[in-house]
Parts: structure tokens; C-alpha cells; sequence
């Protein structure tokens, strides 16, 4: 051993010598073990199977695949030049009411979910009925997508972008709700403690012990969901429910594809705006650390 | 046992107040602005998205009559024949969620390998030029802006009604969401089996297979889990713009009125949810205790 770490040569020569001894004491670094080496086949194998079988009962075909990209081949000429022909400023109008459905919405939801949050956090309501029924609740309005939300809110107060404030208030109100809960939970307990040494009431312990301490949490998870928000309000249109979707619906549907690219490119650039100016004020109000 | 609390001579102390009171002012001050600026918007906003609170108020009613037109009639006799009669299409309805589940498997499987291919060319530290990166980066970003929904809009009429549109969609925005985050993981590995695959001589794509994805495998494999937790949610709606699923059966429910079938495809659709969200948590859970345990 010694005359082999004086010399590095000596080390390689002293194990090629010694391979068999190696594979049998090492039979890890060797060769994987054999569940491992099953797994490795069986998973992808399984995986491409399922695909197979899916590919199979959604009537997939090569003559309807091949068809369908000369098509978009087709599209995609007629996309260019993006041109509105006109209805640049209509446009911009559906954009501002797209904007003002994502920030009423998640204002809306951000502020119902904020007194609520706090049932569901177990540190406050150490009550396990409340915040385990609390927490369902927020998954069961959560796993309802936005434009199911917009569907229902459009048989209570009509077709417009109204329905779409508050599918998103909706959808949102158990995103918000389960992050604001995990965040509420997450925080030091030292404060509140200190609150509840100095007399502090329960509520007191809640205002000046806890607040403080998630609502720049809460801050940046709601620029977060308004961000993506935007994203959402230019669908909602898609069942009617207010901002560019209805455009982009009809045109898509008349195939005006040039004034489809130019509404997809103002899309493109106001959601870009957005990132911008959020993750800006999100790194004002958090500093550099990351949220998870 | 008495404590000595020091005190501070007069104008010492009050200069302290003073800071203080005025470092509190200027809080309060910025708060307020803060306030008032959500407020402006809010009204804004208001104004651009026609929000009639009183429209709300008065058809409130309806909100709460609708939730209970959709709870289906269940008299103490026969409860069998009356749960049968809510769920009257129970077989039909299964083959539309199995239809959504593999619509959103399909779609997430294509767009993790498509994100699997791109992610390289994206990330900082193994991408082969600027330029290459640069507009990789830029398709991620146009894929994963534009909703999955209008890519459906666009394929169904390009490849017809069906699955099959929803499929390639879910697949197009999955390959911009997975891209980017694949991207973030192979930034973050650790670059010494790199060096010295390169020292070796090794080719990109060897460097790649052996340096590379051995560590990243397991975070690529969670981030697509919780994909396909999305891509459930968004494959539900795909049948809005006739790209398959059980979308469609809930907008025909929901626009002709059909009660207690809206309720019926909405306890299914939120169960399948909940129960797809619950088995792709344990199973994430498993891969990153793989992965801490290697």
C-alpha cells in the first residue's frame, strides 16, 4: 500500500491486478444490483407500453398526424405578417379588461383567503376538525379548474368579463388559502411567544406576533398568482367569460390567423411586462432570498 | 430583587423618540401609499372588467339556487335507484375520464421528452453556444406562454376534433413549463463528473449520459409528476374547444342545464384530481428519498 500512494502508477497497476478480488468486494460499483437493473427496464418499458395503449384508444393516425402538419404548415405562413387590420385599439381594450379580471380576481381571492388562512394553519387552530376540514375545502375549490369556475359564474351573473373576476377570485381563493396556511405555519414561533409573555391575547398574539412575519410571504405569493393570473384571463374568454379569449376564439375559429399572430405577439409582450415589474417587486419586498 | 432601569438624559431620549416616531411616520406613510395605490388599481380594474357589485348582490340569489338545483333528489326510500338515477351515465362518464387521464399521460410524457431534449441546449453550464441557448431559451418561453388551450384551439381545427389535438397541446406547453425547470436542475449539479468526462475526451452526448443525467434523473422525474398533476386539471377542459376528454360532456351539461349531471361529472372530475394529486405526492416523496439517500 505504502509504495503505491508514493507512487500514482503503481495505485492503477496494483488494482488492474487485483479487478477480480475488486468485483468481489465491491460488487456495487461493479454492477448494479439486480432489482436495480430490473426497475431500470420494467419502468421505461411500462411507461412506452401505456403510451402505446393510450396512443391506441385516443385514435391516433399517421394519415391525420401528417395531415395535420401540413395544415399547420399552412397556418403558419398565413400567420405572417402578424397584422390587426385594424383593430389594434379593440385589442388593446380586451388586453386592459384581461388585466383588470387577473388583478380584480386575485385581490379579491388574496383578501378572502387571508382571514381564512389562518383556521387552516395548525399553530393557530390547533383544533384538528377545523383546519384538517378547512385544508379539504381549499383542496376541493382548488382541484375545480378557472374555466369550470368562469362556466358557473357565468349562469349567476351573465356572460362578461364580471364572471371572469370572480372564477379567478374562486380558483384562487384555495390556491391562496393552502399557501397562506403553509407559510402562517412555517413561521418562527418565537414571536408570538414573546407577544403571549408580554400579556398578549390570542389575537394579539395573531396581529403582532404572526402578521409581520408572513405578510411579505403572502405578498410575493400573490404578485406570483397575478402573474400567472394574466395568463389565465386571456383564456377565460374561451366559454365567454370576458378579456381577449373571446377574440382569440372567434379569430381563430374564421382563421384571421394574421390578426391571431398579432394578438398572440401583444399577449406575449404584456405577460413579459408583467414578469418584469413583479419579479422586481417581489425582490423589493422579499430581498434575495428564494421563495419556495 | 429591584432592577435599575437606566434612563437617559432628557435630550438624549427625546432625540431617540423623535427617530423613532419619525422612522414609524415614514413606515405608515409608505404603507398608506402602498394602499392607496391598490385601491386606484382596484377601481381601475373595476371599471375595465364591467364589475357590477350590485348585479352580484341581486343575483347572489342565484348562485346559492343553482348549488342546489345541482344536488340531485335523493328520497329515504330508494336511495340505490336514486344514486342510480344521478350517476345514469356512470359508464360513459368513466370512459371520458380515462379518456382525460391518458390525454394528460400522453401529453406529458411527449412534452417531458421534448423537455428533456431542449433543457441542454438551455442551461448555462452545459449548453454548447450562446446562440444556440439563447434562442432554445426563447422557444421554452414562447411554448409555456401562449396557453395550452389555444394551442388546442389552433390543433383541432388543424388535426380535427378528438384527443388527439388536446394531446399535442398539453404536450407543446408541458415542453415549455418542464424545459425551463429541467434547465434550472442541470444549472444546479455539481460539474466535477463533467470536467472529467471531458477530460477523458468524451463526446457531448457521452458527457451528457454519463456526467450529466445520472444527476439530474430524479428531479426531472418529480417536476414531471407534478406535471401530469396539472395536465389533469388542464386535459378536464380541453373537451371546451372539442380537444377530447370529458370537458365536452360538462360544457353540454352545464349550457342546457342538466342539474344534477353537472354535479355528478364535477364530484368525478374533482375526485379524479384528488386522487391523482395524492399518489403523485407519495410518489415524489419516494424519488426525492432516492435521491437523498444515494
Amino acid at each position: 500500500m505504502t509504495d503505491a500512494t508514493a507512487n500514482p502508477r503503481g495505485l492503477g497497476d496494483a488494482a488492474r491486478a487485483d479487478l477480480d478480488g475488486l468485483k468481489q468486494r465491491h460488487p456495487g460499483g461493479f454492477r448494479a444490483s439486480p432489482k436495480n437493473r430490473a426497475l431500470a427496464i420494467l419502468i421505461p418499458l411500462a411507461m412506452l407500453a401505456v403510451a402505446i395503449v393510450a396512443m391506441v384508444m385516443l385514435d391516433f393516425s399517421l394519415v391525420r398526424i401528417l395531415n395535420g402538419l401540413s395544415r399547420l404548415g399552412r397556418f403558419a405562413v398565413l400567420m405572417i405578417p402578424p397584422d390587426p387590420e385594424g383593430r389594434a385599439w379593440a385589442f388593446t381594450i380586451a388586453l386592459g379588461e384581461t388585466l383588470g379580471i387577473a388583478f380584480l380576481g386575485t385581490l379579491t381571492a388574496a383578501i378572502l383567503a387571508f382571514p381564512v388562512a389562518f383556521l387552516a394553519a395548525r399553530n393557530v387552530i390547533p383544533n384538528i376538525f377545523v383546519h384538517f376540514g378547512t385544508r379539504r375545502t381549499f383542496d376541493v375549490i382548488r382541484s375545480v379548474d378557472t374555466l369550470i369556475w368562469a362556466l358557473m359564474w357565468i349562469n349567476v351573473v351573465g356572460l362578461g368579463p364580471f364572471a371572469g373576476v370572480l372564477a379567478i377570485a374562486c380558483s384562487d381563493f384555495g390556491s391562496f388559502g393552502k399557501l397562506f396556511s403553509e407559510a402562517i405555519e412555517a413561521t418562527d414561533g418565537k414571536a408570538s411567544e414573546g407577544v403571549s409573555a408580554a400579556g398578549g391575547s390570542k389575537l394579539h398574539q395573531v396581529r403582532f406576533g404572526l402578521v409581520p412575519g408572513v405578510l411579505p410571504v403572502i405578498a410575493s405569493q400573490v404578485l406570483y398568482y397575478f402573474e400567472s393570473n394574466t395568463r389565465s384571463a386571456t383564456i377565460i374568454g374561451i366559454v365567454g367569460a370576458g378579456g381577449v379569449g373571446i377574440y382569440l376564439t372567434e379569430l381563430i375559429r374564421v382563421l384571421e390567423l394574421k390578426q391571431v399572430a398579432f394578438l398572440i405577439l401583444m399577449i406575449l409582450v404584456t405577460v413579459a411586462i408583467i414578469d418584469f415589474i413583479s419579479t422586481r417587486l417581489r425582490m423589493a419586498i422579499i430581498g434575495k432570498q428564494k421563495i419556495s | 430583587m429591584a432592577t435599575a432601569v437606566p434612563v437617559l438624559p432628557e435630550p438624549q431620549a427625546r432625540a431617540l423618540a423623535e427617530a423613532y416616531a419619525s422612522a414609524v411616520a415614514a413606515r405608515r406613510l409608505r404603507g398608506l401609499a402602498v394602499l392607496v395605490a391598490i385601491v386606484v388599481l382596484a377601481l381601475v380594474s373595476g371599471y375595465l372588467a364591467h364589475v357590477r357589485p350590485l348585479t352580484l348582490f341581486a343575483n347572489i340569489g342565484n348562485f346559492g339556487s343553482f348549488i342546489s338545483r345541482t344536488i340531485p333528489d335523493f328520497s329515504s326510500g330508494n336511495p340505490v335507484a336514486d344514486l342510480r338515477a344521478w350517476y345514469w351515465n356512470f359508464p360513459g362518464w368513466l370512459a371520458l375520464l380515462g379518456q382525460t387521464i391518458l390525454i394528460a399521460y400522453l401529453g406529458t410524457l411527449m412534452g417531458a421528452l421534448g423537455a428533456v431534449a431542449l433543457c441542454f441546449f438551455a442551461s448555462a453550464n452545459i449548453a454548447l453556444g450562446r446562440g444556440s441557448r439563447i434562442v432554445t431559451r426563447r422557444l421554452l418561453e414562447f411554448c409555456r406562454t401562449v396557453p395550452d388551450i389555444v394551442f388546442a384551439l389552433i390543433f383541432v381545427i388543424a388535426f380535427g376534433l378528438g384527443p388527439m389535438a388536446g394531446v399535442f397541446a398539453l404536450a407543446i406547453h408541458t415542453t415549455g413549463a418542464l424545459g425551463k425547470l429541467f434547465a434550472e436542475v442541470v444549472e444546479n449539479i455539481d460539474m466535477k463528473p463533467v470536467e472529467g468526462m471531458r477530460a477523458t475526451g468524451a463526446s457531448w452526448i457521452q458527457t451528457v449520459r454519463y456526467a450529466v443525467l445520472p444527476q439530474v434523473a430524479p428531479g426531472f422525474a418529480s417536476y414531471a409528476l407534478l406535471r401530469f398533476e396539472i395536465n389533469v386539471r388542464g386535459a378536464g377542459v380541453m373537451g371546451f374547444v372539442g380537444a377530447g376528454g370529458i370537458g365536452q360532456e360538462f360544457l353540454v351539461a352545464i349550457r342546457n342545464f342538466y342539474y344534477s349531471d353537472v354535479s355528478a361529472i364535477l364530484l368525478m372530475i374533482i375526485a379524479t384530481v384528488i386522487i391523482i394529486d395524492m399518489l403523485t405526492e407519495r410518489l415524489r416523496h419516494r424519488l426525492i428519498g432516492f435521491e437523498g439517500a444515494r
